[in-house]
C-alpha cells in the first residue's frame, strides 16, 4: 500500500488488510539494506490481534520512491513526520538493527510520536567492518553475501525456517541483493556513524529489548551497554538466536510483541 | 579480506533442512506420515489458516519430511524457497499456474522433454495459455517471439535430446529486457553442475525422480524460487502483485516481497490442484541429495570414457555431448559447465532405424526404459517413445533423429558399461 510523506510515495505493508484507524498504530522499521519484507512472520499476525501495523519501506528501500537519507537522524526525523502524516500516533515503535536505532531517536527526540518501544537486535553503536563497507560501497554482491554469513545464528545456517519450504539464508541475501545501487553502503555508513550518546536517557516511554546470544552483528554486551541506560526496560534474551531473529524465531518474537504491545 | 563463511555444498546436501529431531533425537529425518496435524487451539489453527503463522495443517499443503527436502534443494540452488511436487510434470505445472491465466503466452525452447513439450503445445492452449517454440541458440529468436501476454520464457539447462546448452545469462538477459522471468529445467545438470540462479535464471525446476534422487525408485518434482526477479515491477503479475480473494485480500509481492512466488504457489498451487509429494518419496530422494557431488562426479567420468569409446567405434555415425569438441555448444559448456555436461548424451547407429532398434533389443547391462539420471546406465530410442507424439516435423524441429540413441551414464564400472556397449553395437550391424 502506499502514503504520501514530503511529496514522496511510502510503500508499506499492513499484513493483507485495510489499514483500521481505530486500532493502535505500530509502525515496524527494517534494518539496513533490507524492506518490509523482513517482518512478514510478524505484520499480518499483528494485523489480525487487534493492531493497526505498517511495516514500512525506507525512502528508496523496496517500493517507497525519495532520495536515501544519510543518517540515522534524518531518518528519524522522517518517521517522526511519518506518524504525523498518518495522523494515527502515538505510535508504538518495533525497530530492527538500523530501524532500532531509528526508533531510538524518534523515542528520544520525538517523544510525542512514541508511546512504546521494541528493540530488536540493537546496540549504542553499530561500527561496521571495513571489509563489508568497502564492499558495500563498491556494490558488490560480497556486502549481501558478508551480512548473511554474519546476520544469522549457527543453527540458522543448517535448517529450521519456520516457514515450510524457505531456506534463510538465500532468503536473507535475495532480499539485500534487490536492494539498489548505494542503498547498503548508505544505510551502514549511516549505521556505523551512530552514536547513542545520551538519548537513552531522554526516552520516557517503556521500552523492551530483545538480544540473540549468537548475535554477531550488535552482540549481547553491546546491547547491555544500550539497556544501562533505559530507565524503563525489559530485556529479552533469546538462546541460539542471531541478528535476523524475527525470521529466526518468529513464534518467540509474535510472543513477546504481543505481550509488549498489549 | 574476510569471507561470507557459509557451509560448503557438500555440508548442505547432507545438512541443509533438517536438524536432529527435536523429541527423539533421531538423526535421520524421520518420515512424517501423516495426513493432518493437531492444532494447540482454535486460535493456533485461525492463524495457520490465515497465514498469520507458518506450521503444518494438512500434508498436500505441506509436511515437515517434504519440507526437509524443499529447504535442501533451495539451498543447494541459491533459492529463497522450494515447493516439492508429485512429479517433474506437476512441478511446472505448478510454476505455470502460479505465475500465469488464461491468455497468457510462453516463450519456450524447441529442445524441451517431450511430455513438456506436450503441455504446452496441446493441453496448456485449453486453458488458454499458448507457446511459442524456439530455437533455444538463437537469441533473435527469443526477442521476436515475447509478445505483449508473454509471461515467461522456459527451457531446460541441457536440452533433450540433444544436449544443447542454454546460454542462461543471455537468455535470462533477454527475459529481464522484457520484465519478463526466465524458468529452467535444470534435472540434466543438478546444482551440482550449474547454479542456474547465479547465472540469472528466476525460477529453477526439477525432475527430482532423476539425478537428484539417482536411485529411479520414487517420483518428484521441484520449483525453486530464486528471489531475485520483482514480481510487482509491472502490471504483468496480478497474481502476486494484486490482492487476493483467497486470502481475505493479501498481496503476497506486498507481504512476502522476494519469497512471494514460494508463499503462492505452495498457498494456492498445492492447496487447490493437489499435486503433493509423499513424505515417503521425500525421505527416498534425501537419501539420494546426500551423495548427490559424489554421484554427479563419478556419472561425468563415466560419461567421457564412454564418449570415448563411441567415437572411435565403426558401428556409431554420430556422437553428441557438449564435451565433444565439434559440439555447436562446447564452448558455451566450456564457460557454464566447469564441472562437465552432465552424463546424458546421445548418438547415431550406423543403419538408421532398423538398426537402432536391434542395439537396443541388444544391450544387457544397460537398461531399455523411459527415464534418465539413474544410478544405473539407460538407454531409449526417443522417436519410438518419449517423443513419439511428435509429428515428423516437430521430431526434426525438435533434434530427434530416427537412428538417435539417448544413454544416460550411470555409475557402473566403466569397463562394463563399454563392453556392453560393445556388444550391442556389433549385433546392431548384423541386419
Amino acid at each position: 500500500m502506499n502514503f504520501e510523506c514530503r511529496g514522496e510515495v511510502v510503500n508499506y505493508a499492513t499484513g493483507g488488510v485495510a489499514l483500521d484507524r481505530e486500532l493502535p498504530l505500530v509502525v515496524l522499521l527494517h534494518g539496513a539494506g533490507m524492506d518490509r519484507t523482513v517482518w512478514s512472520q510478524q505484520t499480518r499476525y499483528l494485523a489480525h490481534h487487534g493492531f493497526a501495523a505498517m511495516a514500512v519501506d525506507f525512502p528508496g528501500h523496496g517500493k517507497s520512491d525519495g532520495m536515501l537519507l544519510s543518517s540515522v537522524k534524518e531518518m528519524a526525523d522522517w518517521v517522526s513526520e511519518f506518524i504525523a502524516e498518518v495522523g494515527m500516533g502515538p505510535a508504538r515503535l518495533i525497530g530492527h538493527s538500523m530501524g532500532s536505532l531509528v526508533s531510538l531517536e524518534v523515542a528520544g527526540r520525538h517523544p510525542e510520536s512514541v508511546e512504546r518501544l521494541i528493540l530488536l537486535g540493537t546496540a549504542p553503536a553499530m561500527p561496521v567492518h571495513p571489509d563489508l563497507l568497502g564492499a558495500a560501497e563498491r556494490n558488490e554482491i560480497l556486502a549481501p553475501q558478508l551480512m548473511t554469513s554474519w546476520a544469522h545464528g549457527a543453527r540458522a545456517h543448517i535448517a529450521g525456517h519456520p516457514t515450510p519450504g524457505l531456506w534463510m539464508r538465500s532468503g536473507c541475501q535475495a532480499l539485500l541483493e534487490r536492494a539498489k545501487d548505494d542503498v547498503i553502503f548508505n544505510d551502514l555508513t549511516a549505521c556505523n556513524a551512530y552514536e547513542a550518546g545520551d538519548v537513552a536517557a531522554m526516552i520516557k516511554c517503556t521500552t523492551t529489548v530483545v538480544v540473540g546470544s549468537e548475535d554477531k552483528m550488535t552482540p549481547p554486551r553491546a546491547t547491555a551497554h544500550l539497556v544501562a541506560g533505559l530507565s524503563d526496560v525489559d530485556l529479552k534474551h533469546l538462546d541460539g538466536v542471531g541478528h535476523m531473529m524475527m525470521i529466526e524465531v518468529p513464534d518467540r518474537i509474535r510472543e513477546i510483541l504481543l505481550s509488549a504491545l498489549r | 579480506m574476510v569471507d561470507p563463511n557459509y557451509l560448503k555444498f557438500d555440508t548442505l546436501s547432507l545438512h541443509a533442512g533438517q536438524e536432529p529431531d527435536p523429541v527423539t533425537g533421531s538423526r535421520a529425518v524421520p518420515i512424517y506420515q501423516t495426513t493432518s496435524y493437531s492444532f494447540a487451539d482454535t486460535e493456533q489453527a485461525a492463524g495457520l489458516f490465515n497465514l498469520e503463522q507458518p506450521g503444518h495443517i494438512y500434508s498436500r499443503i505441506s509436511n515437515p519430511t517434504v519440507a526437509v527436502l524443499e529447504e535442501r534443494i533451495a539451498a543447494l540452488e541459491g533459492g529463497v524457497g522450494a515447493v516439492c511436487t508429485a512429479s517433474g510434470m506437476a512441478a511446472f505445472h505448478l510454476a505455470a499456474a502460479t505465475i500465469m491465466s488464461a491468455g497468457n503466452h510462453v516463450v519456450a525452447s524447441r529442445n524441451i522433454y517431450g511430455g513438456t513439450h506436450n503441455m504446452l503445445n496441446l493441453t496448456m492452449p485449453r486453458f488458454g495459455i499458448t507457446t511459442t517454440f524456439v530455437d533455444p541458440r538463437d537469441p533473435e529468436a527469443w526477442r521476436a517471439a515475447i509478445t505483449g501476454d508473454t509471461r515467461v520464457l522456459f527451457a531446460e539447462t541441457l536440452g533433450n535430446p540433444g544436449i544443447e546448452v542454454l546460454d542462461v545469462p543471455l537468455v535470462a538477459e533477454i527475459a529481464h529486457e522484457h520484465g519478463l522471468p526466465l524458468m529452467v529445467d535444470a534435472t540434466f545438470t543438478t546444482p551440482y553442475l550449474m547454479k542456474p540462479i547465479d547465472l540469472g535464471a528466476d525460477i529453477v525446476m526439477h525432475s527430482v525422480t532423476k539425478f537428484l534422487g539417482g536411485h529411479g525408485i520414487a517420483l518428484g518434482g521441484v520449483i525453486v524460487d530464486g528471489g531475485r526477479f520483482d514480481w510487482a515491477a509491472n502490471e504483468k503479475f496480478p497474481t502476486l502483485s494484486q490482492p487476493y480473494d483467497g486470502y481475505h485480500g493479501i498481496t503476497f509481492a506486498e507481504e512476502y516481497g522476494h519469497q512471494a512466488l514460494s508463499m503462492r504457489a505452495r498457498a494456492e498451487g498445492l492447496r487447490d490442484f493437489g499435486a503433493a509429494m509423499s513424505p515417503t518419496n521425500a525421505f527416498h530422494l534425501l537419501q539420494g541429495i546426500e551423495t548427490l557431488s559424489l554421484r554427479m562426479k563419478r556419472h561425468v567420468e563415466n560419461a567421457i570414457s564412454v564418449i570415448d569409446f563411441l567415437e572411435t567405434n565403426d558401428a556409431v555415425a554420430w556422437v553428441s555431448h557438449p564435451s565433444v569438441t565439434t559440439h555447436p555448444d562446447h564452448d558455451l559448456a566450456q564457460r557454464l559447465l566447469p564441472k562437465g555436461a552432465g552424463a546424458i548424451l546421445s548418438f547415431g547407429v550406423v543403419g538408421g532405424r532398423e538398426a537402432g532398434r536391434r542395439f537396443i533389443e541388444n544391450v544387457q547391462l544397460a537398461s531399455h526404459v523411459a527415464n534418465v539420471g539413474d544410478a544405473k546406465t539407460l538407454v531409449l530410442h526417443p522417436a519410438s517413445t518419449t517423443h513419439q507424439q511428435l509429428s515428423a516435423d516437430d521430431l526434426i524441429a525438435a533434434g530427434v533423429s530416427e537412428d538417435l540413441i539417448r544413454l544416460s551414464v550411470g555409475l557402473e564400472d566403466p569397463e562394463d558399461i563399454i563392453a556392453d556397449l560393445s556388444r550391442a553395437l556389433r549385433a546392431s550391424q548384423k541386419g
